[in-house]
Order: structure tokens, then sequence, then C-alpha cells
């Protein structure tokens, strides 16, 4: 019998997007009556465990170097696990890896790929997907035609399932893949990481943000974003304008090809609001604007506004909300 | 080092929400009065692709499958001095599904001399699939690697940075690979100059029909369409703002500072 997998791939903490995948795995399965089966390929105990009570079966994947992740092992051994399982649906997160292996591992296993999934319909005759499209300006449902299909969800557009009474077997399956002969496992090598930020809280996960754009000018305003940031515990993000600019570090970008955040407040300074940065910032509870231009399309798409100049107003704002927060803790 | 770059157009991602409209027949974005325009994310596989070439020798070639207007990107391509540009036409195949493209890329691709490195953008700013490259790469049989903003030449292959969830990523690589680009500081699309644009208009560049690489529209109709739009709806969702009151500034920046200090007190 076909079943429906999740992955869990190397490097992924756990997080809400793991356990919306696992969760929305055992909805997509109940639906279509098949077993849930999830394939890890993590170290991580926590995962591990999460992954055995939220599904029928795990399949613990394992080459006898670490799990350290490099594209063409991960894919070879994903490949295998998952070929060997029957599968109709495979889904997998939004992370790095994931993004990059998806339509690999669809091609491979002979079916089809579709990214970014915003909700999945199971109870018709073909698996169904909804996702955004243009920039975020429409949404479109998406049929695969071709099985197994290999989607990648989008971080917390789904709920977690509760916990199953009874832990499900975990097998685990050693992959050689020196043995293997495919020349190709070599042929890339991640050899170092950076870490971004490891100090501050992940901009996905941040309560506040406070975020510049192009309409700052240069780097120097950022400071001034930062300070205003610290008074009120925020994170801060930016455009890809201000990216690109190489005002602020690329990581710092929020949107469709950025982090996608939910903040409950998102304070967008010089942004004008471009559909593909309103997608990063879909899911934030209050979204408030600073911005000259009273016909922006970001004060279409906020809360509250001030129509100003981002010069007049940081550093006055700053220091009101200083008095605040020393008048409350009176 | 024989560079290809893969370059798709599309209708100007950037056309404000208020003035985007949908054919719901062909379940695709109206033209309207927008642009069509080399999908932002193809410039900057093309910059990096043209940085690399100043640092080794070798050449780049644009490759585009499109419809004839299309040519437009490959004729941008060559005034910012790509040696060689090839069109596939698109006889009016979905633009969804990349497995349709990817087909025809790699068929392409199979009638050119070898590649050692092949870039694409990391998704485009239409449907935003984000799935050519690996796709492309599997039918290549080529290893690849996504998110990539740098490469620069080593010994035997290419050293590559990519963006990841917390932070970057290096990598090195043997030849050929296929790496998928996105943005950085670093590799913002040049703009051509206006003489190199007239001359580009004069350069040869060639264009061929799914039957020149061997392939037939059936079939690659048949890729594109393993996975199909069914529907496509463009809700218009605003939120009512409120503009804070105020005759002066002080105390319109008075009334923002409270309604911030209200939402962070309850963090
Ligand atoms: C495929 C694709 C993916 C993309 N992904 C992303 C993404 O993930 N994230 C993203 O952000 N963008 C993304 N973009 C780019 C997006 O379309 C916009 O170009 C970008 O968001 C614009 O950034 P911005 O708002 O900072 O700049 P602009 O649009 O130039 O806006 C600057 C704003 O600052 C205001 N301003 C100017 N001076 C001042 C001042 N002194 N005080 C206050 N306000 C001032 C102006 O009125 C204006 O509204 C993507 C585009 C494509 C095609």
């Amino acid at each position: 019998m076909p079943n429906v997998i999740s992955c869990l791939l190397p490097g992924v903490d756990f997080d809400r997007a793991v356990e919306g995948l696992l969760g929305e795995a055992d909805r997509v399965a109940k639906q279509l009556g098949l077993r849930h089966v999830a394939v890890t390929c993590s170290s991580s105990d926590v995962i591990q465990q999460y992954a055995a009570s939220h599904s029928d079966r795990v399949v613990s994947v394992q080459s006898h170097d670490d799990l350290d992740y490099q594209p063409e092992s991960c894919l070879a051994m994903l490949d295998a696990a998952c070929a060997a399982l029957e599968p109709r649906v495979v889904l997998l997160g939004q992370d790095t890896y994931s993004q990059e292996l998806a339509p690999r591992l669809g091609y491979r296993l002979g079916g089809s790929s579709i990214g970014d999934a915003q909700q999945i319909d199971a109870d018709g005759d073909r698996i169904r997907v909804h996702r955004s499209v243009y920039g975020g300006k429409a949404t479109a449902v998406v049929q695969a035609n071709v099985e197994p299909v290999v989607i990648w969800l989008r971080a917390r557009a789904f709920s977690p399932e509760p916990e199953r009474p009874n832990a499900a077997p975990v097998e685990t399956e050693h992959f050689d893949l020196d043995g293997s002969g495919n020349a190709n496992f070599q042929a890339t090598q991640i050899v170092q990481r950076q870490h971004e930020s490891a100090a501050g809280v992940r901009l996905e996960d941040a309560q506040a943000i406070v975020s510049g754009g192009r309409g700052l000018g240069g780097p120097e305003p950022f400071d001034e974003l930062r300070k205003l940031a610290a008074v009120i515990g925020a994170e801060l993000g930016a455009s890809r304008a201000a990216c690109d600019s190489g005002w602020v570090a690329p990581g710092l970008q929020v949107g469709q090809t950025g982090k996608k955040v939910a903040p409950e407040l998102y304070l967008a300074v010089g942004i004008s609001g471009a559909s593909q940065h309103l997608m990063g910032i879909a899911d934030a509870k209050v979204v408030a604007a600073i911005n000259t231009d009273a016909e922006a399309p970001i004060f279409r798409h906020c809360q509250f506004g001030l129509v100003d100049d981002y010069r007049n107003v940081i550093g006055p704002l700053t220091e009101r909300l200083v008095d605040l927060k020393s008048t409350s803790n009176e | 080092m024989n560079l290809l770059v893969c370059l798709k157009q599309i209708l100007d991602p950037e056309v404000p929400i208020r003035d985007f409209r949908i054919d719901a027949e062909k379940l695709e974005a109206e033209q309207g009065s927008a642009n069509l325009v080399t999908n932002i994310f193809c410039e900057n596989a093309l910059e990096t692709a043209l940085q690399l070439r100043d640092r080794c020798d070798g050449e780049i070639t644009a490759l585009c499958f499109g419809p004839e207007p299309a040519e437009e990107v490959l004729r941008k391509a060559l005034a910012l001095k790509v040696d060689h540009a090839y069109l596939v036409e698109n006889p009016g195949i979905s633009q969804y599904g990349s497995s349709g493209a990817a087909m025809v890329l790699a068929a392409a691709i199979e009638k050119l001399p070898e590649f050692d490195l092949i870039v694409l953008g990391r998704e485009a700013g239409d449907w935003g699939e984000g799935q050519t490259a690996g796709l492309l790469a599997e039918r290549l049989g080529m290893p690849s690697v996504s998110f990539v903003d740098q490469i620069e030449p080593i010994e035997g292959g290419v050293r590559l940075r990519r963006q990841t969830d917390f932070g970057s990523e290096q990598l090195t690589a043997q030849l050929p690979i296929v790496a998928s680009i996105t943005n950085s500081d670093t590799n913002l699309p040049r703009i051509p100059k206006t003489r190199d644009i007239m001359l580009a208009h004069r350069k040869p560049l060639t264009t061929w029909s799914l039957e020149e690489i061997g392939l037939d529209e059936q079939s690659v109709r048949a890729a594109a369409s393993a996975t199909e739009v069914i529907s496509l709806n463009a809700p218009e969702k605003t939120a009512a703002c409120e503009f804070v009151a105020g005759d002066s500034s002080d105390e319109r920046i008075n009334d923002f500072a409270e309604r911030v200090f209200k939402i962070i007190e309850s963090l």
C-alpha cells in the first residue's frame, strides 16, 4: 500500500514548522486512507521523538559519516528511503535544504513537485495545493497530475496534530554511500557554515520587528532603527532594496524570497509595501508604517501609520518610548 | 570556463496590486499596460556569470525558452556582452510547470558545446516555483546547489557562497554544476550602456523551434502538465490604515508611540 511521507532534513531545528509538517502529513494520510511514515535524517532527539509520537512509523536514515547535510548524498538517501516506501505524497519543510532538494526528489521518484504550499486538499482524486503566485498578488490552486508529488510546506501555514497515545516504531536504515559508485557524491562539499545573529532571536520567531527600506537612503539610519528596536525589544528587518544596497545583511530580508515573519508588531520604515514584501508579513498581527508618501501601498496594508520623514520621527519616537517604558515601570 | 545562463521573461512583477488583473480563462495574469522584463533573479544570475568571466577566461551563452518577444531579454544580455544567445521559441505552452521548461532547456543544452557551469535564477517573479534549476540538474545528471550569491574560480572547480536559513555556507564544487542564484549586494545587475544596447541588435541570435532541438510540442506540454493551475484568484486584501492624529508633528509622534507601546507592553 502506498504511503504519505514526511521528511525531516539534517540541520533543521525543532519548531512550529516541524510540528506543522508532521501534523499535515497526518491529516493528508487520514484523508487518503493511507499510513504516515516519517523519514528522518535528523540527529535531533527531540525531532526523532516528536516524529515517533506523530506518525505511524519512523524510518531514521543514517549514513556511516555523521548527519551533516550535503546536497548530493542527502538527496540519494532520501530518494532510496522514499522509493522503498511507495510514496504517494512526500512532504518537506521550508528550510533551505528542503527547498533545494524537493524538485530533485520529485524527479528521481518519477513524480512531480510543488513548492510553498499553504494548504493541501487531499479529498479528491488528485492532490491539490494552494499557493501564492505573482509575488503574492494572487493565489493559485495547483493540481499534481503525476504522482508521487513532493511538496514543501510554508512554515507556520500548517497546524500541529495532537500526540498519539502510542509511539510509532523507529527503524534505522544505514546507507553506504561510498559503495554506490555515484560520482556526484563528492562533486559538491559544504566546507563552512556561518551563523549570523546567533545571539538574537530568529526573525521568524520575533514578537516585534522594526524594518527599514530604501527610504532610509543608506546604512547609517539603520543604526537609529537598531536603537529604536532595542528600546522596544524588537529585532531588525529590512526590505530587499535595503539588503541589495548592502546596508544590512541579506539574512534580514523580509518577504517572498526572504524571511516570512509573524510578529505581534511589524513597524515598516521607508518601505513602500511591494506585494513581495507584504508576502513576508502576511502573518503579522499589527503592521504600522512610517513613510513620506501617503499613497504608498504599505498604508493599505497596515493598521496605523504616520506620514512623515523618518528623519523627523525616529529620534523623538525612540525617546518617547523610553519615557513610556520608564513611567510604566514606576 | 564555459558558462551558461538561463533567462526568463516575465510580466513586470512590480506592477502595483491595484493594477493587477487575472485572465480567468487563461488562468494567468493579464498583461494590461505592464511591461515584459527579465526576471530579476535571472539578472542576478547573469551578473554572477559576468563577474566570473571577468576572473577567468571563458564565454557566456544565454539561453531562453519563451515566446517571440522574449528575444528582448537575450538582446539585453547581448548588450551586457554575453558571447552567444539562443532562444527556443515557446509555441504557447503554459509558463506554469517548470518541468516543461527544464525539459526544453536540457534539450537545448545538449545541442550546445559542454558547459562547466549553468546558472539560473532561484525563482521567477510570476509563478515563483523555484524548481527549474533542480529539475534541469536532474535531467542533465549534474549536481546542483541553490540560493548561491557568489561564485569564484578555484583549482579544479569553483567555490560557492550560498544563503541559508541561519546565515551562509561555503561550498567547493567540481564542474560541471548547476547553481540557482539569489540576490545580494554582490550581484546587483549592471545596466547596459545605450551604445551597447544599439549594437546588441546587430549581434547574432539563434532562434530554435522545439523540433530543432529534438522535441515536439506535445511532449513538452505533457511534461509541463505534471502540475497544472486549476484556479487563480486575486482577492484584494486591504486593511484600513488609521493615520495618527494631531496638529503638530510632536502630537502625531506621541500618538504613534502610545500605540506602539500598547502592543509592546502586552508582549
Ligand atoms: C521575485 C521577486 C521577489 C522579491 N522578493 C522580495 C522580498 O523577499 N522582500 C522584499 O522586500 N522585496 C522583494 N522584492 C522586491 C520588491 O518588489 C520591491 O522592489 C522592494 O520590496 C522595494 O523595497 P522598498 O520598499 O525598501 O523600496 P521602495 O519601493 O523604493 O520604497 C521606498 C519607500 O520609502 C519611502 N521614503 C522615501 N524617503 C523617505 C523618508 N525620508 N522617510 C520615510 N519614507 C521615505 C518612499 O515613499 C517609498 O515608499 C522581490 C521582487 C521580485 C521580483
